[in-house]
């Protein structure tokens, strides 16, 4: 296997590529533009759908028809851009097709700036658009992580019949790794059951997210619902360093988790055993898990880069009897591992805060 | 030319685009009501003036006219059922 | 009774559900939809079709059309219609789309789908109203027009000037075809059944994108009787659109 060096937004659009993506639509935003620049080139080389559209909204709905016809299809953007693209979203979800995007955080609320950022949380995990309804979100925090997460977000878009965000920000769209590239997979697909294809030889179908009947409309619900079921039941995804032996644990996702890794590393080295416990799936998040190392380990803390979002999540996962203290940094600052380490000395060996919530104040 | 229509009552809403349009005034509106509740159009041709000049199905928003015209060449059989 | 002799000379087209419409008495969409579906009968496309609806009373276009369908946000049909022609350029793709969600939130997707040439049909109603919600104004109201959120007509100092889609759009190089038809009488139905015909061709053709934008009756939200409905768009609204072919390459006269 060749490892090559590869820029995070590149290397996941040359995943989709390889997994199969078969249309893409984007538009262009920092810190994602270098993926739609890349398909720009590589789709249409390969003889696929390379749409330029003219706002987010449009990419979302051309993203939308091609997914009604049948076509593995992804668009990709950052943050303002996925706000906008909320209205296709929940269309999406309501019409049970399957799509892939890509968020590559930034620094908000408003235009905000071109940093990198995590504070897309509740908008990718609580669904984003009118209704009830959740993208799968995946979260990873190393470029080849994303590129694994990317080129297997196709199957599970169609397994579910949904939407698989891949929830990244600035730092993992534009740092470079070596990354081991996937194989090409064979494009092409038995008809679905489902998709617009013509109506030869078989009753037309109809795609639409609308259910004027109050009855019908709540079957629709509820079939959405048992299949969010079967999505918590069957993909809960995270990964866990060092919490066999640790009194405190560390809680971040993306790029932040990176962080404080090397700030775990620091405090180990001076002598604090500090876990970290690092969710992959952020919807569905894993709460389970998270419950039962609380039971070892009933003191955390949560790092993000935004005002405390999966916060949120953590707090549900362990409940009260845990102390559960918050650092982030927002608008586009990415904490400092010795911040972090500030943090993890504040709460060891016993804690001197109850809940404590530090966000940095410029 | 003879012709004739038949108007689906259940499809049509007495919308009268027909009535107005016909050039020989052979459509009225029926007294009777559809299950929808509207009172359709029907054909009122005792004298058999009706062309079948498709004016009506033309502009029938409903699509509930279907149009007849005597077929302008017969049949052998046909012609000696007629001479009979 | 029918004589024996007497020979079917017109029936409903194929391709058009057997089921009575929800709209209202006189309005024109059940003429337009017959005149597609006549179309694509005629053409024998009914099986490589898919159609886009859109937010409006045609919304539920496809309870009619006998055709694979997706239903789009509003405005967003042009968008969709991109997705699928993009991914099965050999399928006949179409929007059927009323002039409130054409040219008031869906501006912009039809604005860059016209420019971008793309290969699909645009069908487009223009009644001069917000019909599914009750008669609102439209960016194609016309001034002085009366409707239930203009109460007092249009007042174009404040409320600005209506749109006239084709003129705009057909001066864009994108387009292939892009015509104004009417279906106020037996006769500009006819020539807008042509003009439909002529759209799928140059689709059909490769010829990029092609839009037919209708002048159609909203009885009900005119406030009119049907036949004063049909008056109304020759007295009223053909002086603001005229009718007349807007842009035509080349390529598709060449298809006459």
């Amino acid at each position: 296997m060749n490892r090559e060096l590869w820029e995070g937004n590149q290397a996941i659009a040359e995943a989709a590529v390889r997994g199969g993506l078969e249309a893409y639509f984007g538009y262009p935003i920092t810190p994602q533009t270098e993926l739609l620049e890349y398909l720009s080139k590589r789709m249409p080389e390969l003889g696929r759908a390379f749409v330029q559209a003219e706002s987010e909204l449009a990419a979302i709905n051309m993203v939308y028809g091609a997914a009604t016809a049948g076509a593995r299809t992804m668009t990709s953007s950052s943050s303002p851009g996925v706000s906008l693209m909320q209205e296709g979203l929940s269309y999406i979800a309501g019409s049970e097709v399957p799509c892939v995007i890509v968020d590559m955080m930034r620094g908000g609320p408003g235009l905000g700036n071109i940093s990198p950022g995590q504070a897309d949380y509740n908008q990718l995990v609580r669904g984003g658009g009118h209704g009830d309804y959740h993208s799968l979100v995946l979260a990873p925090s190393t470029i080849q992580e994303a590129v694994t997460l990317t080129y297997n977000a196709f199957d599970l878009a169609e397994k579910y019949r949904g939407i698989v965000v891949i929830a990244a920000d600035g730092n993992i769209g534009q740092m470079m790794e070596p990354v081991v590239m996937p194989p090409m997979r064979q494009i092409g697909h038995a008809d679905r059951g489902w998709e617009l294809s013509g109506a030869a030889g078989r009753p037309r179908r109809i795609i639409s997210s609308i259910g004027l009947d109050p009855e019908v409309m709540e079957r629709i619900n509820a079939r959405l619902q048992a299949r969010y079921r079967e999505i918590e039941a069957n993909e809960v995804r995270f990964a866990e360093r060092q919490t066999e032996d640790a009194d405190l644990l560390v809680v971040a996702f993306g790029s932040a988790a990176r962080i404080a890794q090397t700030a775990i590393r620091e405090a180990r080295a001076r002598g604090i055993r500090v876990g970290l416990f690092r969710p992959i799936t952020l919807w569905p998040f894993p709460y389970q898990r998270l419950a039962e190392l609380a039971q070892r380990i009933p003191r955390l803390l949560v790092v993000e880069m935004n005002a405390g979002q999966m916060l949120n999540d953590v707090r549900l996962a362990v409940g009260p009897q845990a102390v559960v203290s918050f650092y982030g940094r927002t608008g586009g600052q990415v904490p400092m591992p010795e911040e972090i380490l500030a943090q993890i000395g504040g709460m060891a060996p016993t804690p001197s805060t109850n809940g404590a919530r530090a966000i940095a104040l410029l | 030319m003879r012709g004739t229509i038949r108007i689906d009552a259940n499809r049509c809403k007495g919308c009268e685009l027909c009535v107005g349009i016909c050039p020989k005034k052979v459509i009225g509106i029926a007294d009777t009501f559809t299950p929808k509740g509207y009172r359709p159009a029907i054909l009122v041709d005792p004298d058999g003036q009706c062309t079948g000049c498709l004016l009506c199905s033309t502009i029938c928003p409903d699509v509930a006219i279907t149009v007849y015209r005597e077929a302008v060449s017969r049949t052998p059989a046909q012609k000696h059922a007629a001479a009979a | 009774m029918l004589a024996e002799t007497m020979t079917v000379v017109y029936e409903r087209p194929e391709t058009l559900l057997p089921v009575v419409s929800h709209y209202c008495p006189g309005c024109s969409h059940g003429i337009i939809h017959r005149l597609v579906a006549e179309v694509i009968d005629e053409l024998g496309v009914r099986e490589q079709t898919i159609g886009v609806a859109s937010v409006g009373c045609s919304v539920f276009s496809y309870n009619y059309l006998d055709y694979d369908f997706a239903q789009a946000p509003h405005g967003r049909a042009p968008a969709m219609a991109t997705g699928i022609k993009r991914y099965r350029p050999n399928h006949v793709v179409f929007t059927y789309q009323g002039d409130g969600d054409l040219a008031s939130i869906g501006a912009a997707e039809i604005i860059h789908a016209a420019a971008r040439g793309e290969n699909i049909t645009v069908i487009f109603v223009n009644n001069a109203v917000f019909g599914m919600t009750g008669g609102q104004m439209a960016p194609t109201t016309l001034p002085h027009m009366k409707t239930t959120s203009s109460p007092q007509g249009r007042d174009v100092a404040t409320m600005g000037f209506p749109i006239r889609v084709s003129e705009m759009l057909a001066t864009l190089d994108g387009p292939a075809y892009i015509v104004r038809r009417a279906v106020s009488d037996p006769a500009t139905i006819n020539r807008t059944k042509k003009a439909i015909r002529t759209a799928f061709q140059a689709q059909l053709h490769g010829l990029g994108f092609s839009m037919v934008e209708i002048l159609a009756a909203c009885p009900i939200n005119w406030d009119m009787q049907p036949e004063d409905a049909l008056q109304h768009i020759k007295n009223a609204m053909i002086p603001y659109y005229p009718l007349g072919d807007y842009k035509v390459i080349d390529a598709v006269k060449a298809l006459a």
